[in-house]
């Protein structure tokens, strides 16, 4: 298929209520900016909902194009109409990249829609380069002994990535510039797999890329992460956990730190009884100081961390919390 | 209703090792097991038949000495077993591995509704099951911890999204990702060793699943490792100390206060 696919790049920013989006929306169309002036494309930034009135926020972050797809079967996400409404619009504008962050519903879109423009996606990058031949290269850190993958797309477009909230940093929120345009998707009742039922809102829902201090719990806590709390609680800070221990069910999933979960830029992380497999320390890296304690010297998580404690962490936590204490 | 669920067969993270001449993975030393929430699918599945009928297959993709994985499954409680197995199908991304997967499903036939885990732990992509989706021009719900039968042949599923549970209705077919640690699978059942060891499971090569080939494998996968790194680490201190918990407690003290002096 000859195309020149010189559509720009496309960001596709999810709307949670009525006029916010989710903050990894807001961090790619920052990253997006930066890869579009250097490639001289022009950036849209694609949105969809039943009703029009989200692209004056979208503005702020530097698009040349709002892009608002309106219809009131797009109330709210269902993966089946969300891909045609967007692929239909991707079909005709020809992007070179799509790039779209992480979330739950966000990757739920994203499947579909790769597979409906017949095209490449790399999932949950924590880095992003352009190569010799203007091609991405998103970065994927693989198994263990700290080796990442950097994957392309070289002959399918748009190539499609993935980015987990906190890879990026926010940009900040300027004046509004770019052109809006709305469009009304064709769309039918069938073209929707699913209608919402009910919701049930989550009472606080958590943030860790926005916490200063992370106390990191894995395996080698045994689950015990009472103290982790009360740790945390007196530092001003989240807890967080290793993918061991949500899948555990120690911890609420929310909490999840790394590839897979969230990647944190706390100013300072103590990471206690994790063993240090790439996916976690991806999570961490962005960390301003890193504590760890394990009672293995040979742990991996020692080469990520600034100040290394090889010990059983039991006493160690008490201790400390005795020391705050005192404090 | 007629279910397919969806297994793959993954490597003991843990036991992967990374050559460190070549950087490249070494997966032949690492021991197999079944992706962890695939197996909360499978529960789902077995679940959903105890509650309102059908049969459960379970499907994978893989060389045949993953066949006897599938008679784990088939041991649980799954009904009949199929494995894709052709080298043809090898070095797939998500869009080749969905395609072979969903082209497998037709050819099972008459299925209402598909079940896979939310993520695989070595890929961990999570993009099969809407990938699978879209090839079947089938609904969706993905990240579900709860699925039951509703009326007029849907299925009403609860998701755990980021700001809470959100419970949609589906159409059939529908294809669904089950979250892990939504259930706890169930054990082998021994009185089912018997059939497990005994039951055919169905190998289909590429001739025998049909579809089009250029979909397959590596030469229907539209992405490519372009090259292997090491993980760029920040530049950390990497101060290393065995001492007494309290020597421990006062280090990391004055490790946060040194933060804290900063912060203000």
């Amino acid at each position: 298929m000859a195309s020149r696919d010189d559509g720009g790049l496309w960001v596709y920013a999810e709307r949670r209520g009525a006029s916010s989006f989710t903050p990894v929306s807001l961090e790619i169309l920052g990253k997006a900016r930066e890869l579009s002036d250097r490639l001289s494309v022009e950036l849209t930034v694609v949105t969809v909902g039943a009703d029009g009135g989200a692209a004056s926020e979208l503005r702020r972050y530097g698009p040349d194009h709002v892009l608002e797809l309106v219809h009131p079967l797009l109330d709210r996400h269902d993966g089946k109409a969300y891909a045609k409404a967007i692929g239909a619009e991707i079909q005709k504008a020809r992007p070179s990249t799509l790039l779209l962050g992480a979330t739950r519903n966000g990757q739920d879109l994203a499947g579909r829609l790769a597979v409906r423009l017949r095209t490449g996606l790399t999932a949950h990058i924590t880095s992003l380069e352009l190569d010799g031949n203007s091609h991405l290269v998103g970065w994927v850190p693989g198994f263990g002994g700290g080796i990442e993958a950097g994957i392309t797309c070289p002959a399918k477009r748009p190539q499609m990535v993935t980015v987990r909230p906190g890879v990026f940093p926010s940009p900040p929120r300027g004046s509004p510039v770019g052109k809006v345009k709305a469009v009304t998707p064709d769309l039918s009742e069938e073209d929707l797999g699913s209608r919402r039922v009910s919701f049930e809102p989550k009472g606080a829902s958590v943030d860790l890329t926005r916490a200063d201090v992370l106390v990191v719990g894995g395996r080698g806590t045994g689950g015990d992460f009472g103290r982790l709390e009360e740790l945390a609680r007196r530092l001003g800070g989240e807890v967080g956990a290793t993918r061991v221990a949500t899948d555990a069910g120690w911890v609420d999933r929310d909490r999840m730190i790394g590839q897979t979960g969230v990647i944190a830029r706390p100013k300072l992380a103590l990471v206690l009884g994790v063993s240090g497999a790439v996916q976690f320390t991806v999570g961490i890296e962005r960390a301003g100081t890193v504590v760890a304690v394990n009672r293995d010297p040979h742990a991996p998580i020692f080469d990520h961390a600034d100040l290394g404690i090889v010990g059983d962490l039991g006493p160690i936590v008490d201790s400390l919390l005795r020391t705050l204490g005192a404090a | 209703m007629r279910i397919v669920v969806c297994m793959k067969v993954v490597p003991r993270p843990e036991e992967v090792k990374v050559d460190p001449e070549t950087k490249t993975l070494d997966r032949a030393g690492a021991r197999s097991v079944i992706n962890s929430s695939d197996m909360n699918a499978l529960e789902t599945a077995l679940a959903f038949r105890e509650a309102h009928g059908g049969t459960v297959t379970v499907l994978s993709m893989g060389p045949p000495q993953f066949e006897p994985y599938l008679r784990v499954a088939l041991a649980v409680g799954a009904d009949e077993a199929v494995l894709l197995s052709d080298r043809a199908f090898g070095g797939a991304d998500t869009l080749a591995t969905s395609y072979t997967l969903a082209t497998g499903i037709r050819k099972i036939g008459d299925v209402d509704l598909v079940l896979c885990g939310e993520e695989s732990s070595d890929g961990g992509t999570s993009q099969v099951p809407p990938s699978i989706a879209e090839w079947l021009d089938a609904s969706q719900a993905t990240y579900v911890e709860r699925l039951v039968a509703a009326k007029n042949s849907t299925v009403r599923a609860t998701r755990a999204l980021e700001d809470g549970k959100e419970t949609v209705e589906l159409s059939v077919p529908a294809v669904i990702s089950v979250i892990v640690g939504s259930n706890e699978p169930r054990f082998i059942d021994y009185d089912r060793w018997a059939f497990a060891q005994s039951a055919k499971v169905q190998v289909w090569d590429a001739a025998a699943l049909g579809g089009d080939p250029q979909y397959l494998g590596l030469k229907g996968s539209p992405t490519t490792v372009a090259g292997l790194r090491e993980v760029r680490k920040a530049g950390r201190r990497h101060e290393t100390l065995s001492v007494t918990p309290e020597e421990a407690a006062s280090r990391i003290k004055a490790e946060i206060d040194r933060v804290r002096s900063a912060r203000g």
